[in-house]
């Protein structure tokens, strides 16, 4: 077991330096950073600037320099918040997970549950309109879908909060605080639900398909087992084996931040961060913040493959 | 996939030679089930609807030389202008079916772009296999760790930066989506390949001394066209998708190509937004439209290439 957990954090560490590589080349090949394309800045504070922040020394030492500062878990210095990027990730993320976390139990919860049932109507009219429902999920544009409901709850219901996470000017506390950051999170964490339980439903529905078709479920039956028991324990705990794997890869989504969705509700997130400082082009944050999704990728594929070597240990022999 | 058995006797280069009447009837049995799968084939007739819309229907608009119209600007939908006009007294329907034109043009170009970067380098990489392999594979890694719409957002940051023209962004908009889109192709036509080529019309191949371009081009490659059909299908969604994302941001199409993640762009203003939906509701109802229409066909042809599938 941790033979081969060590040889694929091994195998791990060649596309980190590959990813930092490319994300590293692309933000510098960028022309026009911060301090370039601030006018009120003077030609002579501008040279400071660059000097201060290693802007003026050649690109290949420059890649070295921030390599050393990433692994020291230094991402920078953000020009534009006047802060370290780790700092203000720190600001700011917790806000992305709060929405993610909430979205992702909805998610699961809801897609275990109509997955399975629709797999045990299978071809009902319920079946046929999960599956509808399903394909709709996945092919929403998220920001047209975040835009239909804020115009229909928001603009012209007018029973939810157009955007942002407390009301503008509102210094409520305790249980009216929550409450508040409650009912401005409905709209954000629905339209992250509803993009994401499409594909796990059907994941769910094919797996559960699979494992009800198996010996196993019969002689389950056979036994004279009650059918909740049949499908809730043996059926669903196996088909749910692979669904553990995916678990891992949600790791970068609950600190992404979700860019577009975060954009549309001007949620206080990193997603939100992440747009404000490309309209700035404060380009560390961008860069730090790329790089620490891609970490996080990384690690998130590990972590899915060691769930299931763990639940499966055949693989580990590949 | 499974899709390895039925493939193989019909594509059989070897086979094919003897009967010639035989390839067809896989398509025609693939067709065949298709036909009977009635969302897949919703998805085909809207499709098709589609193109017919987006590139036949402006030639029945009175209103295509985009010409602005400043005493109907701002109007709602009504019986000359049936979607309403935009800001600048423009046919916001005919200004669909052209934003259209441009939105479905990238999403078949980058499917295309991705299937010749993708499938060579799958090909290749599988038949190849060793140091090849294993650089080619590191790559796709290494691309599939990188969050994809940031990357997408600072790439069209860049060429903002770099003063790209216009009418030439909409071009790198496909090159970017297939440079992000190649690496899964190619993981799934390599695991393909590394089956296929220890089969024995492979073992044929070889004896028949063909050269490794042939044999990797004509005859590893078109055994995994079932399956590249339908990966096929599922990316030009896929990038239609993105490519209003992208647009909706800032970051895709110029300003004066009109793509449907453009026009949607306008609820970027509160104004529009609230008072106006005819300027964005429609283009948003018809990528999403398009793109359920496709991933339908694209599932349904699933279904249909790979009968032992269990769905």
């Amino acid at each position: 077991m941790w033979q081969y957990i060590i040889r694929r954090l091994l195998q791990a560490i060649p596309t980190l330096l590959g990813v930092s590589i490319i994300i590293f080349f692309v933000f510098a090949l960028t022309p026009g950073d911060y301090v370039d394309t601030n006018i009120q800045l003077t030609p002579e504070k501008a040279h400071e600037l660059k000097v201060l922040y290693g802007l003026d020394k050649p690109i290949i030492e420059r890649y070295f320099i921030w390599l050393g500062n990433v692994m020291k878990g230094d991402f920078g210095f953000s020009l534009q918040f006047q802060k370290p990027v780790t700092s203000l990730l720190n600001d700011y993320i917790w806000n992305s997970f709060l929405i993610a976390i909430v979205s992702l139990i909805l998610t699961w919860t809801i897609a275990i549950l109509i997955g399975v049932y629709s797999a045990l109507k299978k071809y009902s009219w319920f079946d046929v309109l999960v599956t509808l429902g399903v394909f709709a999920a996945m092919s929403f544009p998220s920001f047209f879908l975040g835009l239909l409901l804020i115009k229909f709850f928001a603009v012209d219901l007018k029973w939810l909060p157009v955007g942002g996470m407390t009301y503008g000017g509102s210094n409520s506390t305790g249980m009216a605080y929550v409450l508040e950051v409650l009912k401005h999170m409905i709209l954000p964490v629905s339209v992250l639900t509803m993009l994401s339980v499409g594909s796990l439903t059907r994941y769910f529905r094919a797996n559960m398909l699979d494992v009800i078709r198996q010996d196993f479920v019969r002689t389950a039956r056979a036994k004279g087992l009650k059918e909740r028991v049949v499908i809730f324990k043996h059926a669903l705990r196996n088909a749910s084996l692979p669904a553990i794997t995916l678990l891992g890869f949600e790791l970068p989504g609950l600190f992404a931040g979700a860019i577009i969705t975060e954009k549309i509700f001007a949620w206080p997130g990193v997603g939100h961060i992440h747009m404000q400082a490309l309209d700035n082009r404060d380009y560390t944050v961008l860069m730090g913040f790329t790089m620490f999704l891609a970490i996080l990728t990384v690690l998130g594929n590990l972590l899915a493959d060691i769930f299931y070597s763990v639940a499966d240990p055949r693989i580990r022999l590949k | 996939m499974a899709l390895e058995t039925t493939r193989s006797v019909s594509n059989d280069p070897a086979a094919s030679r003897v009967k010639p009447a035989k390839s067809p009837s896989l398509w025609k049995h693939s067709w065949r089930r298709l036909r009977k799968n009635k969302l897949a084939m919703f998805g085909l007739v809207f499709i098709i609807f589609m193109f017919i819309f987006c590139f036949i229907g402006p030639l029945f608009s009175p209103y295509t030389n985009g010409n602005t119209d400043i005493l109907n600007m701002k109007k709602a939908p009504s019986a000359s202008h049936w979607l309403g006009t935009d800001l600048v007294g423009r046919d916001v329907l005919t200004r669909l079916m052209q934003a259209g034109q441009i939105s479905l043009t990238i999403g078949i170009v980058s499917m295309i772009l991705t299937v010749i970067i993708g499938g060579g380098l799958g090909v290749i990489s599988g038949y190849y296999r060793g140091f090849v392999d294993l650089v080619i594979m590191r790559l796709a890694d290494i691309l599939m760790s990188i969050p994809s719409l940031p990357l997408l957002i600072i790439m069209g940051a860049i060429m903002t930066e770099w003063k790209v023209p216009p009418e030439y962004r909409i071009y790198i908009v496909m090159i970017m989506l297939s440079i992000l889109g190649w690496p899964s192709l190619a993981r799934l036509v390599r695991g393909q390949i590394l089956s296929l080529r220890e089969r024995e019309f492979m073992q044929a191949a070889e004896s028949l001394g063909l050269r490794d371009y042939r044999k990797m081009f004509y005859h590893l490659l078109p055994n995994t066209l079932p399956m590249l059909i339908v990966v096929c299908t599922l990316t030009v969604g896929g990038a239609i998708l993105s490519e209003s994302a992208l647009s909706y941001l800032g970051v895709g199409v110029g300003p004066t190509t009109p793509s449907w993640g453009k026009m949607i762009d306008l609820a970027n203003n509160l104004m529009d937004f609230q008072k106006r939906p005819w300027l964005w509701i429609p283009p948003g109802l018809a990528v999403f439209l398009t793109v359920i229409s496709i991933n339908l066909l694209g599932d349904g042809l699933r279904d249909a290439l790979d009968p032992q599938g269990n769905r």
